[in-house]
């Protein structure tokens, strides 16, 4: 592998944020620490999910449930394995049933993908809440000591392996044959590519990712039951803050997990009931105004910029 | 045999509301996933019209259409018109449609969770036991499929024998083609996307008469209603409704005889199995 | 003889009612230069689109050296040798030129990778006639530049046949000429080649064979001169008054 310039100080770079990142805990140990958990777990779930849905252009509504099967995962197993084979268990778990999921509906148009990844969570703790209700097993405790930094620190360790696995399947085989997917996947097909198994391939990424934050999540809720592990509103908070910032760059979703991170906080203290309210708005605003994201915006702004210097 | 007849019955009702999806996304080529908060309100609209004004549903039928009529246009030609002009191709329109449809259905959910407040709602209409080959089923239900069958009935005449209806599924069929034969896809996608949002609307108020609604049960009557579409095929009104029909019997078999809580699950064994084997649906075409 | 390096045979193609492929028989040999020829709607595209995989077949079949590739998906098609260009130019808008045709060589049988690729798309935009234009965006493409470009991403997967679907269609005279040019030596070179074509010079100086379709069955076979001079094949396209 032939390492640029360029690309050598885009790793250093991003080495010394994540070591900044990582001091945040010995300054403080509440709020502001609270608000990092949020920030790494948004960030690692949105990243992976434009992994996969950037160049595809497949809107995919399946994290909620691969998150609450990693949650499960942590709490059927906290008694039995240690906490570091659980997380990658989950990461396993996730990536298999992404492949289920991908084989079933990937050959098909994005429409049924979308509708079908809609459905995923609320079957899944439809499920659940039936095996509970019959077996007489409520809720599941985690008791463990891993304490709020531990948990920061593996969701920024996670959050690392994302975008460094973002950054290694973008200049791969498999990152070029998705890009040409999305521009044209007639083109792709003449050209040698395997469209339905490279979809599959990197829809298993975000698959396993979103299993691994909820399996690493789990000590936080401290108390695991259906509703709480498989809330479908995740998925629309992934996919919002993901094509809000812009799928289009691996930076892209972070910049707008933050922004709407603080969003959600400042309405949900202050105006409790009209969350759902806003998530709908920040949908129609995508759509409407921010159709490539802030990456978009930016982008737009640098071509302005550079037509006018030319001329 | 009594499980085939409440299915029959439920599914009546489901056709009534696949319709509905079916006139927006076959025609319109908007997949409205704001369908199911349209039913909830045309529900809360027949509660309030009936505890409050003891009007019964049959006539606050010819209320709620009318005005989900108008707002659907409206949305049509406000919010999803625009998205019409500037796709490129079928498939940006399809993800532009879906992302616009979930804020509508989100701000549905947060409006009516701020009028109505999270509660369920019911009310007790004709809840009174009717006789029908040999077993007792609630009047309402009988009613709500009798109603359903009538306007799924008035529909397919109007598709199939008027010349506007023709012009409609014209459309559907192969929009650019409709164009160059004079007909004003424009308008009469309006029109179907809004006539839709009535029929789901009243479908809505149907259902209330019998089902237990509350501001946040709109996502799962938007799945169902797809998967019924998807099922029957796109586009095809024959379809829709007996995949309606399928999916109201399997829903009470398994409600009967396996448990009420795995209705949905139900369900989407029976849509994944179509995706699996038979993606056009039961009477669509396969693609070439 | 030795075996053809394309074979159709008795390939039919059914859209619902209509027949738009008629049990089609032709074999393509080894450095061969074939015209597909036809009025419009007779079928000439649905048939490269049956041997590419692009659509599937409703019965008969297609082989590559003896070898059946009908029924495959349209990669495994591509990775035995098959290459093609399109009615309209599809090319990738999110990438230059150079990606473009890289594109064509990283998937194909001979999968390329790296630098490897990305000399031989440099090669190949030589041979085009683009030389030096491969940092160059779609946008800033001439219309006879941007099939160049997908002439040159059909190259380069190294094909053993060649699909040019109308690919000098919609040239000026001048862009004509050097369209012409190009795809002679393509056949200099040795490569097989199927043409789908309307513009009958250059059919006389291209091709070696010739197969006339009307109405999704072949009406004619033979040299140029043959089927130019045929009697069916002037009433297909001219009507019984011209015969």
């Amino acid at each position: 592998m032939s390492l640029t310039g360029t690309d050598v100080r885009n790793l250093c770079l991003a080495a010394f944020a994540f070591a900044i990142c990582a001091l945040l805990p010995f300054g403080d140990n509440g709020y502001w620490l609270g608000l990092g958990v949020t920030i790494a777990m948004f960030t690692t779930l949105a990243t992976s999910w434009a992994l996969f849905s950037g160049p595809t252009h497949y809107i995919s509504l399946a994290t909620a449930a691969f998150f609450g099967v990693g949650t499960y995962v942590t709490g059927l197993g906290i008694d039995i394995l240690p906490f570091w084979s659980l997380v990658g268990l989950a990461g396993l778990i996730g990536a298999v049933l992404a492949a289920l999921v991908g084989l079933a509906t990937l050959r098909l148009s994005g429409v049924y993908f979308v509708i079908f990844t809609l459905g995923l969570a609320e079957l899944v703790r439809q499920v659940i809440t039936w095996v509970q209700n019959n077996t007489g097993q409520k809720g599941l405790y985690v008791l463990t000591d891993l304490d709020e930094a531990g948990i920061y620190w593996w969701l920024l360790g996670l959050a690392g392996v994302v975008f460094l696995a973002g950054w290694l399947i973008g200049r791969s085989r498999l990152g070029f044959a998705l890009r040409i997917i999305g521009d044209d996947e007639t083109v792709a097909a003449h050209s040698g590519i395997n469209t339905a198994r490279a979809k599959v391939l990197l829809f298993m990424v975000p698959g396993a990712v979103a299993a691994m934050t909820g399996a690493v999540l789990a000590p936080r809720y401290v108390y695991i039951e259906p509703s709480l592990a498989f809330a479908p509103i995740l998925s629309f908070q992934v996919v919002i803050m993901a094509l809000l910032g812009g799928a289009s760059r691996l930076w892209g979703p972070l910049v707008g997990v933050i922004p709407f991170t603080f969003l959600l906080e400042a309405v949900s203290s202050n105006f409790p009931n009209q969350t759902t309210l806003v998530i709908g708005i920040a949908f129609l605003v995508i759509v409407y105004l921010l159709p490539n994201g802030f990456v978009g915006l930016l982008d737009q702004i640098l071509h302005r910029v550079n037509t006018r210097e030319a001329s | 045999m009594d499980i085939l007849i409440t299915g029959i019955l439920l599914g009546g009702t489901y056709a009534l509301i696949a319709m509905g999806l079916n006139l927006q996304y076959g025609v319109a080529r908007i997949m409205n996933l704001a369908n199911g908060e349209i039913l909830v309100a045309g529900g809360y609209f027949a509660f309030i019209a009936y505890t409050a004004a003891q009007l019964s549903p049959i006539l606050t039928i010819f209320l709620v259409a009318p005005v989900a009529f108008v707002l659907n246009w409206l949305i049509y030609r406000v919010m999803l018109q625009p998205l019409v002009n500037r796709a490129k191709n079928r498939g940006q329109l399809e993800t532009d449609s879906i992302l616009s449809t979930f804020g509508l259905s989100f701000i549905g959910v947060g409006l009516m969770l701020s009028f109505f407040g999270g509660d369920y709602f019911s009310y007790s209409f004709m809840a009174v036991p009717v006789e029908l080959l040999g077993n007792t089923y609630g009047a309402n239900r009988v009613l709500s499929f009798v109603m359903a069958v009538l306007i799924c009935g008035a529909l397919y005449i109007w598709l199939n024998r008027s010349r506007s209806g023709l012009s409609i599924r014209a459309i559907a069929t192969a929009p650019a083609s409709a164009r160059l034969v004079g007909i004003d896809v424009k308008n009469l996608s309006a029109l179907a996307f809004a006539l839709g949002g009535a029929v789901t609307a009243v479908g809505g108020a149907l259902i209330s008469t019998y089902l237990t609604l509350d501001a946040s049960t709109g996502v799962v009557f938007t799945l169902k209603a797809l998967i019924i579409v998807i099922m029957g095929g796109v586009g095809d009104v024959r379809g829709t409704i007996i995949a309606a029909l399928l999916l109201g019997i399997l829903e009470t078999v398994v409600a009967s005889l396996l448990d009420p809580g795995l209705t949905l699950a139900a369900a989407y064994v029976m849509f994944l199995g179509i995706l699996l084997f038979r993606p056009q649906g039961l009477f669509g075409k396969k693609p070439t | 003889m030795a075996t053809p390096v394309l074979s159709l045979r008795g390939v039919t193609k059914r859209f619902g009612g209509l027949v738009a492929v008629n049990a089609m028989d032709f074999d393509v040999t080894e450095r061969e230069v074939v015209g597909l020829l036809g009025p419009n709607g007779s079928g000439k595209s649905t048939t490269l689109n049956l041997v590419s995989g692009a659509l599937p077949l409703t019965s008969g079949n297609v082989s590559l050296w003896g070898n059946r590739i009908s029924g495959l998906p349209a990669q495994a098609i591509n990775r035995k040798g098959v290459s093609r260009t399109f009615q309209l130019v599809r090319l990738l808008p999110s990438m230059k030129v150079r990606e473009n045709v890289m594109a064509g060589a990283v998937f194909g049988h001979r999968r390329r990778w790296g630098h490897d690729a990305r000399d031989h798309a440099e090669q190949l935009l030589e041979k085009v006639g683009l030389g030096g234009k491969g940092d160059m965006s779609l946008g800033q493409l001439t219309y006879i530049d941007t099939k160049r470009v997908e002439l040159a991403r059909t190259l380069a997967s190294d094909p053993k046949v060649l699909l040019l679907d109308e690919w000098l269609a919609g040239l000026n005279p001048t862009e004509l000429k050097i369209g012409i040019t190009l795809i002679k030596s393509l056949r200099d070179e040795g490569r097989t080649i199927i043409l789908v074509e309307h513009v009958m010079d250059a059919i006389r100086s291209l091709c070696d064979r010739c197969v006339v379709m009307a109405a999704g069955t072949k009406i004619a076979e033979g040299t140029p001169t043959q089927v130019l001079s045929d009697k069916e094949v002037i009433r297909a396209y001219l009507g019984d008054d011209d015969a």
